[in-house]
C-alpha cells in the first residue's frame, strides 16, 4: 500500500510522506480502539444518565457502586477469590513443572503435552463440568462417595468460595505451568551444581538455591494469575452468581441485567477494576524487570539439572496421574457422558440405557446453535486476521521503522492488556450507544472488542517474530536491487510467516471461546457459543449444553491439530 | 570508483540526540583498486560503507559512485540502495533462510531493474557459484551450508548482478582463524582476477594489511592517517595509528636535537635515542619514540658501533613457536621484542638492546 509513494527515481527529496502516515494511521487505531473505549467509560461514570442529551456531572455512581450494603462483602470475596486461586494455581503449575523438568520422576515426559490440554477446554465449560462433577444435589463424585463411605451430607460443594477457587484454578493451571516450565528451563544449572559442589544435598540445594533463584519469576507469576483472576467472569457467573457469591466482574454484569440497567454504577465499578487491574499491569512489568536484573532468565537454554527423588519419584509420578486423571480428564469424560443423557441423572447402570445421540440430533435443527457456531466462527476468523495484520504493521514501526516516538505505539498498543474483558464490554456499550455508528448488537462490535483485547497477544506474536530477522538479511536484498515492496514481498513476509500464522491460532482459540467481554455485547442476532452455553444451561437443558461443549471442543482441537501441523509447538501467552 | 567527499553522518537516535558517528570524511577509492577503511569498533567505517550502500542516509557531503552522483546533501540526491551500482557482503552474511543457494544467488537478477530471461539467470548464478567454488551446491537449502560455505554463497550473491563495486562489511570476521586466514587469500585472488573496485571495513589490521592496496584508518569518525599498507606500518604519524596497528612500543621523552635530515635525537628516561622525527617537532617537544618489537635487536654482549645501544636484563621470556616473546627491563621503559627461538636466555640475565635509528620513531605525545 505504500509503493506509490516509495522513492523510485533516482533522484528524490527526503519523502516523508510514508513515514510518516502510517504510524499516524496505526496511532490512530490504537487510539480508536484501546482509548476511546476507556474514555467513554471514564466520562460514562461521571453522568447521570446514558447518551444525555448534555451532561450532568455527579457523583451518584460512585457512591451506588462503593458505599453501599455490599460494598465490603464483594471487596472481600473478590479478594479472597483471586489470592485463593492465583495461591493455588501457582501451587499445581510448579508442582508439575518441577516435576516434568527437574526431577526423575517416571514418565515425566509424556505428562507435559498432558498439562497443557485443558487450554483448550473454554472457562464457561470448565465451570459447566466441575458443576457436573461437585454439584452438592448430584455431583457424580459427592454421589459417588456418599455411597461408598455411606455419608449423609455431600463432602463437596462447588457453590461455595473454595469451589469457586478451586475450579478457577485448574483452567489457570497450563497457563501457571508453562510459565514455570520456561523459568526453571533458562536456569543456569552450574549454580545449583556449584551447590552441590559446596556440600549441599538435594534438599538444602532446592531450598537455598533453586527457590530463591525462582523467586522473581514466581512473583511476577503469582501477580499475572492475581489479575487474571480478578478479570475472569466465567467462573463467578455460572457458580458464583447462584451461589450468592458476587466478586467485583458479576456486580458489573448484575449492573447491567437490573431492569432498568444501571450503567452508571456498572461503570463505576469497571473504572474501580480497571484501575486495579492497571495497578497489576504495572506491578507485573515491573517485577519481570526486576527479575530479568536477577538474570536467572538469561534467553539462553540450558539442559537443566535433574534433581534425583529417590523413592519419592513414586510419588511423584502417582501425583502427576491423580491430577491427570481427576483434574484434566474427569472433566473432559463427564461432558462426554453428559451429552448422551436426555436429563441429567445419577451415573448408573440403569442410565446406559437411556443413552442415546438424540441431543446432537436436536441440535443438528436447532438454529440458534448454528447461528451462534457461524457467529463464534466468523468473528474468530475475523479477530485473528484483523488483530495480525494491525500488530505486524505496529510492530514493525516499533522494532525497525526508526521514528522518534515509535514507542508511544508500542505503549498504545500494551494498554488493551490491562482492561478486564466484562470492563470492555462495559466501555463499548457506552461507546456505541452513544456514538453515532450504529453497530451496537451486530457482530462488528464484539469483533471490536475483541481485535481490542487481543492487540497485546498478536504485538507478541508479531514483534517476536520481526525481531527474529536480522536487519542485514532485509539489507541484503535492498542491496541486491531489490526494492521496499520487493523485499518485504519475497524477503520479510516469508521470514515472518510461521511467527505470524502461530499469532494467528492462538487469538482464533482465545477469540473462539471468549465470554466475559461477549456476555454484554452478544445479544440475540450476534449471540456466540459461549453465551448460548450460559444462558441454556440457565435455562436448565444441561445435556443439551455438554453436546454443544463436545461439538466446541472437538472444532478447537481441530484448529490446534492444524496449529500443530504448520508450527509444531505449542504458544504461550500471557 | 568510489569518491567520498566531506561525508557526515550524525545519529539522531530517540534521546540521545546528535551523535556524530562520521565527520567529514573524504577517500577516493580507484578502479579496480581494494581499499580499506580500518579502525576500532565504533570509529565509524562501518557507518560510511553503509552510507555509500544506500543504507543510510548522510546529513552532509556527497558520494559518487562509477562516475554516478548518488548521494549529495547541496543537490539533494539520495539514491536508494537498491538502484546503486554495488554489490554488498554483509558481516552476518545474511542469507536468506527461506530460500535455496541458488534462489539466494538468482534474488538480484529478479528483483532489479534489469530483467534476465530464465536462461540467463541459470548462465550467471552458475558463473557466480563457479567463482566461489559452490558449483553443485544449488538444490541445497542456504540453512544447510557451513561457515565458510555462507560466506563464499554471500560473496557469490554480491557478485551475480556484475557491480561496478563492492562492499564488504567485516565479511570474516565471523569465520574460525584457519579459515579466515584461507579466505582472505581467495578473497584477494577473486578480487584481482574481477578486477573490481572493492571498498573493505575491518577492525583486523592483518586483514587490511595482507589484502589492501591502501587503507585509511579510522577513529571517532575521522581518518586519522591513510596510505599503502608499508607506509602506514612502518611510518605511522600519530601515536594512535602506531599503537593500533601492530604491537608497538613506547618511550616517552623530549626532543633535544633535531638534524635536517629528518633525524634527531630523543632524551628518554633510559638514556639518549636517535630516531626518525616527524615533521613539526622541534627541540623541547614533548614525544614517544615507538619502535616494533621484531626491529629490536638483543645482545648478550655489548656490541660495538654508535647505533642505540641500551643495557637492560630480561624480564620474561616466553616461547610462541615462530618466535621467542622476550621483554626487557631497561631503567625506565620495559620493551617488548620478538627474538629468533634459538635465543637462550633465562629472567635476569643482562644483555644489550640495539634500536635501529631507522625504525624508531619519535611521534608527538597525545594527552
Amino acid at each position: 500500500m505504500t509503493t506509490a509513494t516509495m522513492p523510485r527515481t533516482a533522484r528524490v527529496g527526503f519523502s516523508l510522506d510514508p513515514a510518516l502516515l502510517i504510524p499516524l494511521v496505526g496511532a490512530g487505531v490504537l487510539i480508536y480502539l484501546a482509548v476511546l473505549p476507556l474514555l467513554m467509560l471514564f466520562i460514562g461514570s461521571f453522568q447521570a444518565e446514558v447518551a444525555p442529551r448534555e451532561f450532568v456531572y455527579t457523583l451518584k455512581n460512585y457512591q451506588n457502586a462503593y458505599a453501599s450494603q455490599y460494598t465490603y462483602s464483594t471487596f472481600v470475596n473478590s479478594l479472597i477469590f483471586a489470592s485463593g486461586s492465583s495461591g493455588l494455581t501457582f501451587l499445581l503449575g510448579t508442582t508439575l513443572a518441577w516435576l516434568t523438568e527437574r526431577t526423575d520422576t517416571p514418565l515425566r515426559k509424556i505428562f507435559v503435552p498432558l498439562a497443557v490440554v485443558p487450554l483448550i477446554l473454554p472457562g464457561v465449560l470448565e465451570s459447566i463440568a466441575w458443576i457436573f462433577l461437585l454439584s452438592p444435589k448430584f455431583g457424580y463424585v459427592n454421589v459417588f462417595l456418599m455411597n461408598i463411605f455411606g455419608l449423609q451430607s455431600p463432602p463437596f460443594n462447588v457453590f461455595s468460595l473454595p469451589g469457586m477457587i478451586w475450579v478457577h484454578s485448574v483452567g489457570q493451571v497450563p497457563l501457571a505451568f508453562l510459565l514455570m516450565v520456561a523459568a526453571f528451563k533458562s536456569m543456569d544449572p552450574s549454580l545449583e551444581e556449584s551447590a552441590m559442589m559446596s556440600g549441599a544435598g538435594t534438599w538444602q540445594t532446592f531450598k537455598r538455591i533453586t527457590l530463591r533463584l525462582l523467586m522473581p519469576t514466581a512473583a511476577s507469576v503469582l501477580l499475572i494469575l492475581f489479575v487474571r483472576t480478578l478479570e475472569s467472569f466465567e467462573t463467578p457467573a455460572l457458580i458464583g452468581i447462584p451461589a450468592r457469591i458476587y466478586v467485583y466482574t458479576s456486580e458489573i454484569y448484575l449492573a447491567f441485567n437490573e431492569y432498568p440497567p444501571d450503567y452508571g454504577r456498572g461503570g463505576a465499578l469497571a473504572v474501580g477494576l480497571l484501575l486495579l487491574s492497571a495497578v497489576g499491569v504495572w506491578l507485573y512489568t515491573r517485577s519481570t524487570k526486576e527479575s530479568k536484573k536477577f538474570q536467572t532468565v538469561t534467553g539462553k537454554a540450558f539442559r537443566p539439572r535433574q534433581f534425583e527423588l529417590g523413592r519419592w519419584r513414586w510419588a511423584g509420578l502417582g501425583f502427576l496421574l491423580t491430577y491427570f486423571v481427576f483434574v484434566v480428564l474427569l472433566p473432559f469424560l463427564v461432558l462426554f457422558w453428559a451429552s448422551f443423557l436426555p436429563f441429567f441423572a445419577t451415573p448408573g447402570w440403569d442410565s446406559l440405557s437411556k443413552l442415546s445421540i438424540e441431543n446432537y440430533r436436536y441440535l443438528g435443527t436447532f438454529r440458534p446453535f448454528w447461528d451462534a457456531m457461524q457467529n463464534s466462527l466468523i468473528l474468530a476468523t475475523m479477530t485473528a486476521t484483523v488483530a495480525m495484520i494491525l500488530t505486524s504493521l505496529v510492530a514493525w514501526i516499533v522494532y525497525k521503522s526508526r521514528i522518534r516516538g515509535a514507542w508511544i505505539l508500542d505503549f498504545l498498543a500494551f494498554v488493551p492488556i490491562t482492561i478486564p474483558g466484562i470492563v470492555m464490554g462495559m466501555a463499548l456499550i457506552l461507546l456505541y450507544v452513544a456514538f453515532p455508528l450504529p453497530i451496537y448488537g451486530t457482530i462488528w462490535v464484539l469483533m471490536i472488542a475483541y481485535v481490542t483485547r487481543y492487540i497485546p497477544y498478536g504485538m507478541r506474536s508479531a514483534s517476536g517474530s520481526i525481531l527474529q530477522i536480522h536487519s542485514e538479511l532485509e539489507e541484503a536484498a535492498s542491496a541486491s536491487g531489490a526494492s521496499w515492496w520487493e523485499t518485504f514481498k519475497r524477503v520479510t513476509l516469508p521470514l515472518l510467516r510461521p511467527g505470524l500464522v502461530a499469532g494467528w491460532i492462538y487469538i482464533f482459540i482465545v477469540s473462539f471461546r471468549e465470554f466475559s467481554t461477549s456476555v454484554l455485547l452478544a445479544t440475540g442476532e450476534s449471540r456466540v457459543l459461549s453465551i448460548l452455553l450460559f444462558t441454556m444451561f440457565e435455562q436448565g437443558q444441561v445435556t443439551v449444553v455438554a453436546a454443544i461443549g463436545v461439538l466446541m471442543i472437538v472444532t478447537l482441537l481441530s484448529i490446534v491439530a492444524i496449529f500443530y501441523k504448520l508450527t509444531g509447538r505449542i504458544g504461550i501467552q500471557t | 570508483m568510489i569518491e567520498v567527499k566531506s561525508l557526515v553522518k550524525i545519529y539522531a537516535d530517540g534521546n540521545n540526540p546528535g551523535v556524530k558517528a562520521v565527520k567529514d570524511v573524504s577517500f577516493t577509492v580507484e578502479d579496480g583498486r581494494f581499499y580499506t577503511l580500518l579502525g576500532p569498533s565504533g570509529c565509524g567505517k562501518t557507518t560510511t560503507l553503509r552510507c555509500i550502500a544506500g543504507l543510510e542516509r548522510a546529513n552532509a557531503g556527497e558520494i559518487i559512485v562509477a562516475g554516478q552522483k548518488v548521494f549529495s546533501e547541496t543537490e539533494n540526491i539520495h539514491v536508494p540502495a537498491y538502484r546503486r551500482p554495488i554489490g554488498m557482503v554483509f558481516q552476518s552474511y545474511a542469507i536468506w533462510p527461506h530460500m535455496t543457494v541458488f534462489e539466494n544467488v538468482a534474488f538480484p537478477l529478479r528483483v532489479g531493474k534489469e530483467r534476465f530471461s530464465s536462461a540467463d539467470v541459470q548462465k550467471k548464478v552458475s558463473t557466480a557459484l563457479a567463482q566461489v567454488e559452490l558449483d553443485g551446491y544449488e538444490d541445497r537449502m542456504a540453512t544447510q551450508l557451513s561457515g565458510g560455505q555462507q560466506q563464499r554463497l554471500a560473496l557469490a550473491r554480491a557478485l551475480v548482478r556484475e557491480p561496478q563495486v563492492l562492499l564488504l562489511d567485516e565479511p570474516l570476521s565471523n569465520l574460525d582463524a584457519k579459515l579466515r586466514e584461507r579466505m582472505r587469500f581467495e578473497l584477494r585472488e577473486l578480487q584481482r582476477r574481477l578486477r573490481i573496485t572493492t571498498l573493505y571495513v575491518t577492525h583486523d589490521q592483518i586483514e587490511a594489511l595482507s589484502m589492501s592496496n591502501r587503507i585509511a584508518i579510522m577513529n571517532a569518525g575521522e581518518i586519522i592517517q591513510e596510505g599503502p599498507p608499508r607506509e602506514v606500518y612502518l611510518q605511522p604519524k600519530s601515536q594512535f595509528v602506531a599503537n593500533f596497528i601492530g604491537s608497538t612500543n613506547q618511550m616517552a621523552g623530549q626532543v633535544s636535537k633535531v638534524e635536517s635530515d629528518g633525524s634527531g635525537e630523543v632524551n628518554t628516561g633510559d638514556g639518549r635515542v636517535k630516531c626518525m622525527m616527524l615533521d613539526g617537532l622541534s627541540v623541547g617537544s614533548n614525544v614517544v619514540v615507538v619502535v616494533r618489537p621484531e626491529s629490536i635487536n638483543v645482545h648478550l654482549e655489548k656490541p660495538s658501533g654508535d647505533g642505540n645501544i641500551i643495557e637492560g636484563k630480561i624480564g620474561a621470556a616466553m616461547f610462541l613457536g615462530e618466535y621467542v616473546d622476550c621483554t626487557i627491563e631497561l631503567g625506565k621503559n620495559i620493551l617488548q621484542t620478538h627474538q629468533r627461538y634459538t635465543l637462550q636466555v633465562r629472567r635476569g640475565d643482562p644483555v644489550w638492546v640495539e634500536l635501529p635509528v631507522g625504525e624508531c620513531m619519535a611521534l608527538p605525545a597525545e594527552q
